[in-house]
């Protein structure tokens, strides 16, 4: 009668003969895995098609030119010298500088009265008017700066007042602080002062050349003993971004600022030299340049104590996605096949455990092991570390083939530090193993592969789609991209957004409502939620 | 026995070809060409009104279509001395792009079920002819399908009839009205029925194709999601033109647009032509591979 010897047996007895460590569960789980063909071929086609796919995206990015009448050229021969900032970062260093060289410490004061510009006539789509008309840009900027020299890219501090952010203090293209607000005008003009001695540079600001305020201090290490100090004016390109139905349009034409500066005031080594005008990285007034479309203006023109000062381009670290004014590759762009493998492994693991229900094969299980929430762990590990290898294999063979071919195609990589790349690389894998054990989860809640599936699918990949695809507009895609489990993909997301320059919000140009871990916590939560209701469903359900 | 009677029965199939008029052989019960189709019709009919699942998601369609198409109109605004350059019709019917999951999972399901519940060859034992099990299945789905697809197309019109003029895109601004009576709305709007019908269809053939029902789920989703991701991120002009042009969903949504119809990469009734290829070869291949596999 074992029946009987069952039935009188204490909960806790039975416990103790029924328990299965964890270790068996594990490898119980591990062979049901491996030995169903169909998982195993499953898994592998995920990593393949996650290849394919990333690696024929960024292969089939290529730029073509032609200068001049001569023979057209591809790739990597149309680009112009792209300068590389102290921190290693693709910059933008364009501007019109008006400078005097400063050996030792030293400090410029100045006051500016107006900050003024054109960009091109928008207003009836594209830049082609061949008109100027009056405005400025967001980051139309002018102030002073100590820079290392007139060479793209050298490490520099500057003060500034700026079109739309007031005054701010930015230092080596990607620093950037806030001063005063409000913009400048005659009746309220702007003081600014940068101080340097020897690593230390120093910014202030004033409403009235009297009560300074400390803006910053940096530290540019390892800046010569002679640098260039002066005045400069820069503005980015005027940008017109409409998203509308199936894309963002983005029109997009120079611009030039121009400022005025007084009071301009040296102390240490620099004061009395002569002021030489440099238009550094090509940035003189837009008239002037090659793209050029009106009357050129004079850059700099000084009368008296004053000074007018006209620039174009940036001084900013260049970002992906349109404005940036050249073609740009992240290494996030090559793992766009992340989809197709997470569409793959999703199926692989929602069948995983809904395909026990439909076999029967649940009753066997339960009976072998009959702690419930050991089996649910022994799943997700299993499904879970399989799906993270494959996504990590992907995701490395995606980027290191895919990044030469498109550097080779003209697209200039945006490089992050080593250890971005490996949160990228570790975070892809990680979303496809959490992706796996949410979809196990779900598989487990509702018991059925077809359910688990399509919920799995459509609330991981839809709000991505919907988003990037501006079926949705901005502000609703955002929310989405926040608060379903594909706010996770954000942990791919390698270039920081800076504040000091105008981006284009959309997972598409690589920019993610969420910071990368904020993103990936959300995903994490819905893993741990899902995880939490399968086990209370395994617990109360039969099976 | 009735393993002979299915492969007697396959036979019969494959004579049961418009003019061969020898099928009275195998279906004494059936006699005239008519009744064969019909049958399985009725059949089919039957199997999925006694269920309750394909209701629902046949009210889900119609639901998270117009849902996320009121969810679009409502947050997309015009703000006065700005140009828009907004395809109203198109904005209001954007809830076609997820209704289309749904339908797509009804497709699936409608044919896979019947395998993982063995259902497939009592079916197949009834109705030997694999073709007419298979056609009666396709156009029952087309008719649910086509009737969902009415009322959700015609609530999201309703909805962006009524939302958009209130914010900002309003006819004094060069905006046309969202409603019928405007020619490329009324396309778009009875295209965007067609579309979702023939999505269906792609689904049936791949379940059929698939058989089972997770793995068929993942690749129709995959057909109808994936073209449109790779499209937002290659790079490639070419390449960009060759998959608006050929691929089903980027081709087929094409006959929502109304405006800037010049710079398509495809004609309207084109694209829905190619989406119209994809089901089409999608069922032939599903037919074929119902005929010359066991089930």
């Amino acid at each position: 009668m074992t029946a009987a010897a069952v039935s009188v047996a204490r909960p806790g007895e039975r416990a103790a003969v029924g328990r299965i460590g964890f270790g068996p569960a594990l490898r119980a789980e591990w062979t049901k895995f491996r030995s169903v063909r169909g998982w195993v071929i499953g898994m592998i086609l995920a990593a393949i098609l996650t290849i394919f796919l990333g690696i024929f995206t960024a292969a089939n990015a290529g730029i073509g030119c032609q200068m001049n009448g001569g023979p057209v050229k591809t790739g990597k021969a149309c680009l112009p010298y792209i300068p590389y900032g102290p921190g290693g970062e693709v910059v933008t260093d364009s501007f019109y500088f008006v400078r005097q060289p400063l050996a030792g410490n030293g400090s410029i004061t100045a006051r500016v009265t107006s900050l003024t510009g054109q960009h091109a006539d928008l207003s009836n789509g594209p830049a082609n008017s061949g008109q100027n008309v009056p405005g400025l840009a967001d980051w139309a900027k002018a102030g002073i700066i100590i820079k290392q020299s007139t060479h793209q890219g050298s490490a520099y501090a500057a003060m500034m007042v700026t079109a739309g952010h007031g005054v701010q203090m930015q230092y080596n293209f990607t620093g950037d602080t806030a001063g005063m607000a409000g913009n400048v005008s005659a009746a309220h003009p702007r003081w600014l002062r940068l101080t340097r001695s020897g690593d230390t540079l120093t910014g202030y600001d004033s409403a009235d050349g009297t009560n300074w305020t400390r803006v910053g201090t940096v530290q540019l290490t390892g800046l010569p003993s002679s640098v260039q100090i002066g005045m400069f004016a820069t503005s980015p390109g005027y940008t017109v971004t409409q998203s509308s139905f199936g894309g963002s349009n983005n029109n997009s034409g120079p611009a030039q600022a121009t400022g005025v500066f007084d009071h301009v005031g040296l102390t240490g080594a620099a004061s009395g030299g002569t002021w030489t005008g440099t238009a550094v990285g090509g940035g003189g007034p837009i008239g002037a340049g090659p793209q050029g479309n009106g009357a050129s203006a004079p850059p700099y023109t000084r009368s008296g104590g004053a000074f007018t000062i006209t620039g174009s381009g940036d001084i900013a670290p260049v970002t992906p996605g349109p404005g940036g004014g050249l073609p740009t590759v992240t290494v996030e762009q090559t793992l766009v096949g992340i989809f197709i493998g997470l569409i793959v492994i999703v199926v692989v693991a929602a069948m995983f455990f809904s395909t026990e229900y439909r076999r029967g094969l649940i009753r066997t299980t339960l009976a072998a092991t009959p702690q419930r929430g050991v089996v649910l762990a022994a799943k997700a590990v299993i499904i879970g570390a399989v799906a993270f290898v494959t996504g990590a294999i992907a995701a490395v063979v995606c980027i290191a083939v895919g990044i030469p071919r498109a550097e080779n195609n003209g697209q200039v990589l945006l490089k992050p530090p080593l250890i971005t790349d490996v949160r990228v690389i570790v975070g892809t894998a990680a979303v496809l193993g959490l992706a796996a054990i949410f979809a196990v989860a779900l598989g487990a809640i509702l018991r059925r592969s077809a359910a688990a599936i399509t919920l799995a699918i459509v609330i991981v990949v839809m709000p991505f789609l919907l988003t990037a695809l501006n079926v949705l507009p901005a502000t609703v895609g955002d929310w989405l991209l926040r608060l379903t489990p594909a706010a996770g993909l954000a942990i791919e997301q390698s270039i920081p957004r800076y504040f000091q320059v105008a981006t284009v919000t959309n997972p598409v140009q690589g920019y993610w409502p969420l910071s990368p871990y904020a993103g990936f916590g959300v995903l994490c939560l819905w893993v741990a939620g899902a995880l939490a209701l399968a086990l209370v469903m395994l617990r109360r359900r039969d099976a | 026995m009735s393993n002979v009677s299915e492969v007697t029965g396959r036979g019969a199939a494959w004579t049961e070809e418009p003019g061969c008029g020898d099928e009275g052989r195998w279906h004494p019960t059936a006699p005239r060409r008519a009744s064969g189709i019909t049958v399985a019709l009725h059949a089919e009919w039957t199997k999925l009104r006694t269920v309750s699942g394909p209701a629902w998601l046949l009210l889900g369609v119609a639901v998270l279509t117009i849902a996320v198409g009121a969810a679009a109109t409502g947050a997309t605004h015009c703000p006065q001395g700005m140009t828009c350059p907004v395809d109203t019709t198109r904005l209001s019917l954007s809830g076609v792009m997820a209704g289309q999951a749904v339908v797509a999972i009804l497709a699936v399901l409608m044919f896979s079920n019947e395998y993982s519940s063995g259902m497939i060859r009592v079916t197949l034992a009834a109705m030997p002819s694999r073709v007419s099990v298979l056609a009666a299945k396709a156009i029952l789905l087309a008719g649910i399908v086509l009737v969902a697809a009415a009322v959700a197309v015609f609530g999201s019109v309703v909805v962006g009839h009524l939302i958009l003029p209130g914010h900002g895109f309003t006819a004094a601004r060069g905006f046309h009205t969202v409603w019928l009576s405007y020619g490329p709305t009324l396309r778009a709007a009875c295209g965007s029925v067609l579309y979702l019908g023939l999505i269906a269809l792609m689904s049936l053939g791949v379940a059929v194709l698939v058989r089972d029902s997770a793995v068929s789920i993942g690749v129709s989703l995959a057909l109808l999601y994936l073209f449109p991701i790779v499209l937002a991120f290659i790079g490639n002009e070419q390449w960009q033109r060759r998959l608006e042009r050929w691929t089903p969903t980027s081709a087929g949504l094409t006959i929502q647009d109304t405006i800037g119809l010049k710079g398509l990469a495809i004609t309207p009734w084109a694209g829905l032509g190619v989406l119209a290829i994809w089901a089409g070869a999608s069922l032939v291949l599903g037919g074929l591979a119902l005929r010359l596999r066991d089930a």
